[in-house]
């Protein structure tokens, strides 16, 4: 039987050296919630970069594609205009007129589109329940979510209160 | 981690905060009630607010003939006040997505309101370039959609059309930005509400945020992201509008240098409007020790940076015209500084050459007063440059027949008025229900820049940021 519990700090970096024994012990630190993004903690906890930029890159190259695609058939292929005698009998000769729009859509497809995958994937959506496990932490406190075994539950809480944590609460898995 | 803060360093928060003080302080004025100040604010915006609705409405039902255009002079107040209100939201995104990508930690206190200054001077600006079309219910004709008329495409040559992909990008993104900003203090919110309403409204708004490592690990990576998207954005979205002129063969338009002057333009008016609305905001709002004149200060120099670029510009233009040789460029800025509308020149140069130039003076810059009146000047100064460029141009191009004047009648008038309430019943309902500082941004830099916890730092003390600790 495992139990979940939640170490409440008042102090981030308190937490953050606390965090640090607590994997040096070999436990698992399930997660931190903060009112604020604790430096460091990441790298201490294990959170994987995250490949959000990665997205945004791709969304990016997507709208570009479509502005430049759209815009040559607009333009050049299907109804070419002569607008001033300005040259548009490639896509080379009028790629200078058609920069801006490439560039502001390109913008836009990147934005909306890494936003959206961010809220789907952090699960923060209009209408979601919050799931922090206490009120404070938007606040100004820090709790150290662990899971451990039934067994190992006595010690663990005995290194969480001497790394400083000031309330400690528990649940059964 | 032995952090060590430079001794010239002043606090950027002052007096002994705790992170919990700093919610407090910021959620106080969500959580209260408004003062009769705010009441009585509200309703003069409001008035202006309705009388603008009503010169929307006449200007749409009986069509473009209630302005005072005529052929000659066939852009005046409307486009003045599109690129006045753009121009005026470009510091809100310089302040959040400039400053970030500059890792200026001063941000922090005022990069939630200027945001929401830019998003309600943009929605302000969208207007005009939407009802100076007439026909405003066409407005979707300048989207790409196919249709029933051989297909006919946009202009994709034209910095008019430039225009609709720019703005529409700046608006939906800096919304973005601005409101995944907002949700962790939604957050904060939320989780203090007592009254039913405010808690199911805040959950909501709040989107179930949970404070989590990854949250803020996905969040960190977001903000930066959009910085970096938002710092091009400001640039472009100022270059292309200044196209609209630059593209055209008006002599006093077509000229290369207008991107980067409406730029600097931009993001000088737009402080200027930070600064106005800062200084009343800090006071009503009880947020001196998180806005302080240090802030004041370095929008000020900002101010006086932009300001200078543009009068170096203005002088060039000046140069340029004579040394061009070209009789109409000549003749136009003649005409501007000796014709029938030399007083609007005058007001221009007066309000935005010399004013920033006095920010010089330390003491002068670090008073909140005259910070105060010299951002209304600078506002003032910067919608008679935007009138200056279009109708002294335009009224008097190259065909002497169809030089004729412009007179803005009370539609012009009331629309223009009517914006400015619109947008200050905007800002004041937003200073109500939205955390108006990044209050757990601010958190972040408490222990480095907390004016109680800058002195244990020198003191060699254990810093403290809340309350009890014993550590």
């Amino acid at each position: 039987m495992s139990t979940v519990i939640y170490a409440m700090y008042d102090d981030d970096h308190v937490l953050l050296e606390g965090a640090k024994k607590v994997i040096a012990k070999g436990t698992k630190v399930q997660d931190v919630f903060s009112p604020f993004p604790i430096h460091g903690i990441d790298d201490v906890i294990g959170v994987k970069k995250t490949r959000l930029a990665i997205c945004a890159f791709i969304y990016g190259l997507t709208g570009m594609s479509l502005a430049l695609i759209g815009m040559r058939y607009f333009m050049i292929i299907d109804w070419p205009m002569n607008i001033g005698g300005k040259p548009n009998f490639s896509m080379l000769q009028n790629l200078p007129a058609f920069i801006p729009v490439t560039f502001e859509f390109t913008v836009f497809c990147t934005a909306h589109g890494m936003a959206i995958t961010y809220f789907l994937r952090n699960k923060t959506l209009p209408g979601m329940k919050a799931k922090n496990p206490d009120p404070r932490t938007t606040d100004d406190k820090f709790v150290m979510e662990i899971h451990v075994d039934e067994s190992k539950e006595a010690e663990t809480i005995a290194l969480l209160k001497e790394t400083g944590a000031i309330e400690i609460n528990k649940k059964a898995a | 981690m032995h952090h060590v803060e430079a001794d010239i360093r002043e606090p950027l928060i002052l007096g002994n905060k705790t992170y919990h003080q700093i919610t407090e302080d910021v959620c106080a004025p969500v959580e209260g009630k408004a003062g009769k100040m705010w009441y009585m604010v509200f309703s003069l915006a409001a008035l202006l607010a309705l009388w603008g609705v009503g010169c929307i409405f006449y200007t749409v039902g009986v069509g473009i003939g209630v302005w005072g255009l005529n052929k000659t002079v066939d852009w005046a107040w409307d486009i003045t006040n599109f690129v006045w209100w753009v121009g005026i939201g470009h510091a809100g995104t310089l302040i959040s997505a400039v400053l970030l990508l500059f890792r200026q930690r001063w941000r922090m206190a005022i990069n939630r309101s200027a945001e929401a200054m830019t998003i309600f001077a943009v929605i302000m600006a969208a207007l005009f370039p939407l009802l100076h079309m007439g026909r405003i219910w066409m407005a979707y004709w300048v989207l790409p959609l196919p249709n029933q008329f051989g297909s006919l495409w946009v202009n994709f040559n034209s910095p008019l059309l430039w225009d609709v992909f720019a703005i529409s990008t700046y608006f939906s993104v800096s919304l973005v930005f601005w409101y995944i900003g907002l949700i962790p203090d939604f957050a904060t919110i939320r989780d203090r509400a007592v009254k039913p309403m405010a808690k199911k409204a805040y959950s909501i708004m709040a989107f179930g945020w949970t404070g989590s490592a990854k949250h803020w690990n996905r969040f960190e990576e977001v903000s930066l992201v959009l910085a970096g998207l938002a710092t091009p954005l400001v640039f472009s979205v100022h270059s292309i509008v200044s196209m609209d002129f630059a593209t055209s063969v008006i002599p006093g338009w077509h000229t290369t240098i207008f991107p980067p002057y409406f730029v600097a333009g931009a993001v000088f008016s737009g402080f200027a409007m930070v600064c106005t609305l800062m200084l009343v905001m800090r006071k009503v709002l009880h947020l001196e020790d998180y806005i302080l004149v240090k802030h004041i200060e370095y929008m000020n120099i900002i101010i006086m940076l932009t300001g200078s670029m543009v009068g170096v510009a203005y002088l060039s233009e000046l140069f340029i015209s004579w040394y061009s040789g070209v009789e109409y460029e000549g003749y136009a800025f003649m005409n501007r500084a000796t014709g029938w509308y030399w007083w609007s020149y005058a007001a221009m140069m007066t309000c935005n050459v010399i004013s920033p130039q006095l920010m010089w003076v330390k003491k002068w810059r670090r008073n909140l007063t005259f910070t105060f009146i010299l951002s209304i000047i600078v506002n003032i100064g910067m919608w008679f440059e935007r009138f200056v460029i279009i109708v002294t141009s335009i009224h008097r191009d190259y065909v002497p027949s169809s030089w004729n004047l412009f007179h803005p009648t009370f539609v012009d008038m009331g629309l223009f008025l009517g914006t400015i309430g619109i947008f200050f019943v905007l800002y004041l309902l937003y200073a109500r229900v939205f955390p108006v500082l990044a209050l757990n941004e601010v958190k972040t830099i408490l222990r480095t820049t907390g004016e109680a916890q800058l002195k244990q730092l020198r003191a060699g003390e254990h810093i403290s940021v809340s309350e009890g600790s014993k550590h």
